[in-house]
């Protein structure tokens, strides 16, 4: 069975982050006040063939940590995702 | 003579800079493409620049997965000389040869200029030649080029003398103004800037010389 698989990948705590930064600083500009800590990331969506949804979402971790993230300086983060 | 193999990405660019620097040094340069599974035969390995496999996802991150790794690998391991320049030197982080990761450049610019590094160990392959704290003047052409580790990294490669090159004005936001970082046992070097660009005066600058004579040096004395 297909599920549908979102991995968020995002730099790690205390990595700087220049684009989101550049886009924090862009937002009062346009009008938008109050917005902090902006981060910029990478979202990958997956179809996982699998027996169960544990099992998908095991799949994508375990590929999200092999390929989609770097672990020098990201974090991955795997779910679901709602149809 | 000594043999250089220059590993060829789909995408490398910087593969026949790398062949002309070694051969103005009187060694063999020879393309190696990605998908071979042996070095055997050569005395010296660079990973030239570029964009292997599109910089697609991360800098190196796919490259990574090339056949040719696990042979650079065993390269590595039996004490080979290894030189990951610009892109080759992301690749060789991503493959875990190196510590670390490159990032975006800090300004999110790419940049395109001759920096002025720092020689900050002489104990690599690369280094071995220059004096420590020559100031020597080579070109960076990247826009991923940020180093970063994390402080417990950064202090165990200050201490064995792994961060090889420092940069003088940081041109990019790199952690400690790290410009290059040798592995434990000083064979495996990797550089954002190209000293294979900085071969003649008349081109700007020759002081990628006596980094890439001493590299070689070491390729020659595994001949005899």
């Amino acid at each position: 069975m297909n599920h549908s698989v979102v991995v968020e990948v995002t730099l790690r705590p205390g990595i700087a982050d220049p684009e989101g930064a550049t886009i924090e600083r862009a937002l009062p500009a346009l009008g938008f006040a109050g917005v902090a800590n902006v981060r910029a990331g990478k979202l990958f969506r997956l179809d996982v063939e699998a027996a169960s949804a544990e099992e998908a979402l095991e799949k994508a971790r375990a590929l999200a940590e092999r390929l989609l993230s770097n672990p020098v300086i990201e974090d991955a983060h795997v779910r679901l995702r709602s149809s | 003579m000594t043999r250089v193999g220059v590993v060829v990405f789909p995408g490398s660019n910087c593969e026949y800079d790398a062949q002309s620097a070694v051969d103005a040094l009187g060694a063999e340069a020879q393309f190696v493409w990605h998908s071979t599974t042996s070095l055997e035969g050569f005395d010296a390995v660079i990973l030239p620049g570029g964009f292997a496999h599109g910089d697609y996802l991360r800098p190196g991150a796919l490259a990574r997965f090339s056949p040719v790794m696990n042979a650079v690998r065993d390269f590595a391991s039996k004490g080979g000389p290894v030189l990951g320049i610009c892109n080759g030197f992301q690749v060789l982080t991503e493959a875990g040869l190196l510590p670390g990761a490159l990032q975006k450049n800090r300004g999110l610019t790419f940049l395109c200029q001759p920096t002025t590094l720092i020689v900050t160990s002489t104990s690599s392959v690369l280094t071995r030649a220059a004096q420590l704290g020559q100031e020597l003047v080579i070109p960076i052409n990247h826009f991923s080029g940020s180093y970063t580790c994390d402080d417990e990294t950064l202090r165990q490669l200050n201490d064995e003398g792994r961060v090889v090159l420092r940069y003088r004005d940081n041109p990019n936001g790199s952690k400690d103004d790290v410009a290059g970082v040798a592995n434990e046992a000083g064979n495996v070097v990797g550089l954002m800037p190209h000293p294979e660009r900085a071969m003649s005066t008349l081109l700007g600058s020759a002081d990628g010389r006596v980094l890439l004579e001493g590299f070689l040096e070491v390729g020659a004395r595994a001949l005899r």
